[in-house]
């Protein structure tokens, strides 16, 4: 509660901190370069760091969640409808909705904001993983059974290394939404590059609502480039294919 | 080569498949046993059970009755994966591993046996070069950069890599061109003769059957056993009306396909006769074929060095026919 109306109480100077004080910051231009490279080690950056991590740590858990969950669907297909309707619905919710209704149960902090971020990312990791272990082949599946592999080394050799790509595609999607998602997570508490986007909206501070924003897109960018990137080393037979007749 | 010529006796006895409370058994009684180093093709139109019973043989599918013994020891007793792992698995879509080399498929049961590095490495070129592949060039692709025929043969490899005395293949060859499929029928009868495990091959083409199988275990409808013997015997004297129908009007005609005309005594070439002329090893159903294109009633028979050995006539081709004479040369 504190943090947040420290916030609602910056009512002072439109910019906080005037930095080299030129004219671009005394008069709120619409993007100044000296004063975001001034301020950037000591306002943005933090708020890079707290963004990244709260996007790691929700998609690291919810990722948990989701495959353990799809491994035990795969197993036993009855809990497949039940978990899928759950994690349905929790998709559904509006996020800012949920994000306020946590509040009440988890008060305000990193616990309501990663359930939230969390129960986003539980249907697309979900359904990823056991789209990509339904999708290997019977055929595939009948030669490993044939040659004796055992259930787990079937699991573990064939149809985990063959379900990768799109189980990370799923990262791909869970984490980039998240990114998004994480910016509107200021709404509840000052954290990640949502927290100087909410500011300026009620500021005006230009400089620090385009920067924030800016770093928010690289941010989802650059993640979206670095999964890609691990998928293609990853299975590097997908690549392959196709390269003869 | 380091083969060894290990192989095993299998055994069916009274094997009988019946699924859930269904009245009629997918595979019904059936009792043969495939001598040591032998093709048994099984055959039969589908719904023959044909392919369960195959499986049955590596516990892919369970015995509802009766039993199958390897070399005396019941299936039954065994471990299903290391029995699994004892047995060579060949399968019509091959079934490669998509995510791993032509190396990393053929290494697949050595690993889970656990042998080392080196000898898996060794193992796996002196493979893919029995079955003409060439390691450098393919071992390191995968299946998805290589040709039908190429990952067929990868399969091959694969299934016969920790040394299995028996395998088991079904429809190995059915989902490839005609003309790769024949070279790869040849290609692997000769690399047969040279390894001798026991094989059990189904198909649905009697053709492939009479070309591969050293015994033909043939099935009806509702698994039952029509009829088990040589290529020969079940062309020669089929047991009923099925079998005969089953194998076609033209059974005639395919059992001179397999026998070859060097095989068979010739008469003197009659002199100055404008014959046309074969090879020894040509089929007889081939030369009989070339004699009636030709107009005549006789062929020239060449040896290998191209000097004529001897004729051959019609007389000699429908008489050999109506003895039923002449087992195939073993």
């Amino acid at each position: 509660m504190i943090a947040a109306a420290a916030v609602l109480a910056q009512g002072g100077p439109v910019i906080p901190n005037f930095g080299r004080g030129d004219e671009c910051a005394r008069s709120n231009g619409k993007f100044c370069l000296h004063w975001f490279l001034d301020n950037f080690d000591n306002r943005f950056l933090p708020r890079v760091v707290e963004h990244i991590e709260m996007t790691l740590i929700a998609v690291s858990i919810g990722f948990v969640i989701a495959f353990s969950a799809a491994l035990l669907v795969h197993r036993w297909p009855r809990g497949e409808l039940w978990f899928a309707n759950l994690a349905s619905i929790f998709y559904t919710i509006p996020s800012i909705a949920y994000f306020q209704i946590m509040v009440a149960v988890t008060g305000i902090g990193w616990t309501t904001i990663e359930i939230a971020l969390i129960s986003y990312t539980l249907l697309i990791l979900f359904r990823n993983t056991l789209t990509g272990l339904h999708g290997v082949p019977p055929e595939t599946l009948d030669a490993a059974e044939g040659m004796g592999l055992t259930r787990r080394q079937m699991l573990t050799r064939v149809e985990l290394p063959l379900a990768m790509p799109a189980i990370i595609a799923g990262v791909r999607v869970a984490t980039v939404t998240t990114i998004s998602l994480a910016t509107v997570a200021a709404f509840i508490t000052p954290l990640g590059l949502g927290a100087p986007i909410f500011s300026a909206i009620q500021t005006g501070a230009n400089t620090d609502f385009i920067a924030a924003g800016v770093l928010a897109i690289l941010l989802a960018l650059i993640a979206d480039l670095v999964i890609v990137v691990a998928q293609r080393l990853l299975s590097p037979w997908q690549r392959a294919r196709g390269g003869a007749t | 080569m380091a083969l060894s010529s290990s192989a095993a006796e299998i055994v069916f006895d009274h094997v009988t498949k019946r699924y859930g409370n269904s009245p009629r058994p997918a595979v019904d009684d059936l009792s043969f046993t495939i001598p040591v180093g032998d093709i048994c093709v099984l055959i039969g139109p589908s719904g023959g059970g044909k392919s369960t019973a195959m499986r049955m043989v590596n516990r892919l599918i369970s015995i509802t009755e009766g039993d199958i013994t390897i070399d005396g020891t019941s299936v039954k007793q065994m471990d299903p994966v290391e029995l699994r792992r004892g047995i060579g698995y060949v399968i019509q879509q091959i079934g490669l591993f998509p995510h791993m080399t032509a190396e990393g498929n053929v290494a697949t049961v050595p690993r889970l046996l656990g042998w080392d590095k080196a000898r898996t490495r060794e193992r796996v070129r002196e493979l893919l070069e029995l079955v003409g592949l060439d390691p450098e060039e393919h071992g390191g692709r995968y299946p998805g950069q290589l040709s039908g025929g190429q990952r067929q043969r990868v399969g091959l490899a694969r299934a016969m890599a920790a040394d299995p005395p028996l395998m088991l293949m079904d429809e190995p060859f059915g989902a490839i061109d005609p003309v790769t499929r024949e070279r790869l029928q040849n290609d692997f009868l000769r690399l047969h003769k040279e390894v001798r495990k026991t094989v059990i091959f189904v198909t649905h083409d009697i053709d492939e059957a009479i070309k591969m199988g050293d015994h033909i275990c043939l099935l009806r409808q509702g698994g039952k056993l029509a009829q088990f013997g040589t290529p020969e015997q079940i062309l020669a004297e089929p047991a009923d009306d099925f079998v005969a129908d089953f194998v076609g009007a033209d059974r005639g005609l395919k059992r001179l396909s397999l026998r070859r005309v060097g095989d068979v005594d010739l008469e003197p070439a009659s002199n100055g006769a404008n014959l046309p002329a074969v090879e020894a090893r040509t089929s007889l159903r081939d030369a009989l074929s070339i004699m009636l294109a030709s107009g005549g009633d006789a062929v020239l028979v060449r040896d290998e060095d191209g000097q004529v050995t001897g004729q051959i006539t019609l007389m000699v081709v429908s008489r050999l026919l109506a003895e039923g004479q002449g087992e195939p040369p073993s």
